[in-house]
């Protein structure tokens, strides 16, 4: 049975978060939705994050998913990250589609031209996951036409690792993100790839207080892909988007990002276009301790 | 059902992490004391030092620039506040940045420390922040004055 009013759940989350008025900070987020820079969560904050990506589908109908995302600062080099993911297919039902458990290390004490992080994911998914947060193996367009009520029986345990490779430079972040995935039952490796480049639209912050100053904008070009699998490796039947994307970072601690993305070959969807809504909580660890009885 | 129950397991173990570890990190460790005892046991400062010859040779760029200390201040109360306090005195998780330890260090080294952070003490790296607006930081702090010993009583939040 569908559940037509899961995304207001993420909205629920942020609304609450927002509305009991926790101390917010002012994000700094990059405007990626699916490469990853070297930077991590500050310790203590939670990052509350609602997507959406909304997708054609050629020969089916177009759909709608959705995922909130609990973004924590464990430490200065670890973040750990839990997504509830969901979707809608017009003319089909909306579900739920599963979790990921995600956590991201920071090997190296200070900052280098290169930097490296590492990636591991736990997903818990249905075969009816349309997020597409990343690019993998042989994944095609054409699997998204299975109605819901059949792809949601399919069960997938699957273990994500990535290789993040950032630098900074002169106000511009690059970054490569190498991903190989592994669903835990009898399949192959697979295989993908997220580039980014990224620039806030000025490097100097302004004297005065503003929402609308360049420097709290981000603008850059995301483009990834799958790269196949263990037992046939590259381009061939893999589906490939780029999107230009744009970050907006709010004063008050809330941010907004947007992205088209457009498919490049004939096994992507043609058109993807993202949204989201982040809210950073500053010193969640510490509202948590004062709940648990510790010290604030 | 057994998604819901799932979900709900997965996410109970997500808070109560994030409880063990608030737990282990919320005891304020930077405490706002007299200059003597802050000396003593922030050893934090002596990250300073090890900023790379290099690295403390160069000049903050916007040193005349006459906005670069209200630019910083703000940038100071988005990013830097919620450990340091809101001004700099000291908070729960970072140290007291008026300490002349950090008032005469040279422009560089606090360059060098709000770039690479110090990640195994709790200190995030900073270059996500464009590198003039790191440098509107050190106009904001080297704008400070030093400060000055403190009545016991003056942060109580902070009870001796």
């Amino acid at each position: 049975m569908g559940r037509p009013h899961a995304p207001f759940f993420a909205f629920f989350f942020l609304g609450l978060f927002t509305f009991s008025s926790p101390p917010a900070t002012h994000a700094q987020e990059s405007p990626y939705f699916v490469a990853y820079d070297h930077y991590l969560e500050e310790p203590g904050n939670l990052e509350i994050e609602y997507f959406s990506t909304f997708g054609t589908q050629r020969g089916g109908n177009d759909f709608h998913a959705f995922w909130t995302e609990f973004e924590y600062g464990a430490t200065a080099w670890w973040t750990t990250e839990l997504y509830l993911d969901g979707q809608t297919t017009f003319g089909d039902s909306t579900i739920f589609t599963g979790v990921r458990w995600e956590n991201r290390f920071r090997p190296l004490k200070h900052e280098h031209f290169v930097n490296p992080i590492f990636y591991i994911e736990y997903e818990h998914k249905s075969g009816a996951d349309k997020i597409l947060k990343e690019g993998e193996g042989h994944d095609v367009e054409s699997d998204f036409l299975i109605p819901n009520a059949v792809a949601r029986k399919e069960h997938i345990n699957e273990i994500e690792l990535k290789l993040i490779l950032s630098s900074t430079f002169k106000g511009w972040n690059f970054t490569e993100n190498t991903l190989a995935a592994k669903n835990l039952s009898n399949s192959p490796w697979e295989f993908g790839y997220a580039l980014g480049a990224s620039r806030p639209l000025a490097l100097k912050a302004s004297a005065r207080r503003c929402t609308l100053c360049p420097q709290n904008f981000v603008a850059g070009a995301e483009m990834y892909g799958g790269l196949g699998d263990r037992h046939s490796f590259g381009l061939h039947e893999t589906s490939q988007y780029l999107a230009p994307v744009l970050g907006w970072n709010l004063p008050s601690g809330w941010g907004l990002r947007i992205s088209p993305g457009f498919g490049l070959n004939d096994n992507s969807h043609r058109f993807l276009l993202r949204w989201g809504v982040t809210r950073e909580i500053a010193g969640f660890g510490s509202m948590v301790a004062r709940l648990f009885g510790g010290r604030p | 059902m057994k998604g819901v129950v799932f979900t709900s397991g997965i996410a109970t173990v997500f808070l109560a992490a994030s409880a063990l570890l608030a737990r282990q990190s919320a005891a304020p460790r930077f405490p706002a004391k007299d200059q003597k005892e802050d000396r003593k046991e922030n050893s934090v400062y002596a990250e300073l030092g090890k900023a790379p010859e290099k690295a403390r040779a160069k000049r903050n760029p916007l040193e005349k620039d006459p906005e670069a200390p209200a630019a910083g201040r703000i940038l100071f109360e988005q990013h830097c506040a919620e450990c340091h306090g809101a001004t700099a005195e000291g908070g729960k998780k970072g140290p007291n940045l008026r300490m002349e330890e950090v008032q005469n260090a040279q422009p560089g080294a606090i360059f060098w420390i709000l770039t690479n952070g110090v990640v195994r003490k709790g200190m995030p790296v900073w270059s996500k922040l464009p590198e003039p607006q790191r440098w509107q930081l050190v106009s904001y702090l080297k704008s400070l004055r030093v400060a000055t010993a403190k009545p016991a009583d003056s942060n109580p939040s902070n009870p001796r």
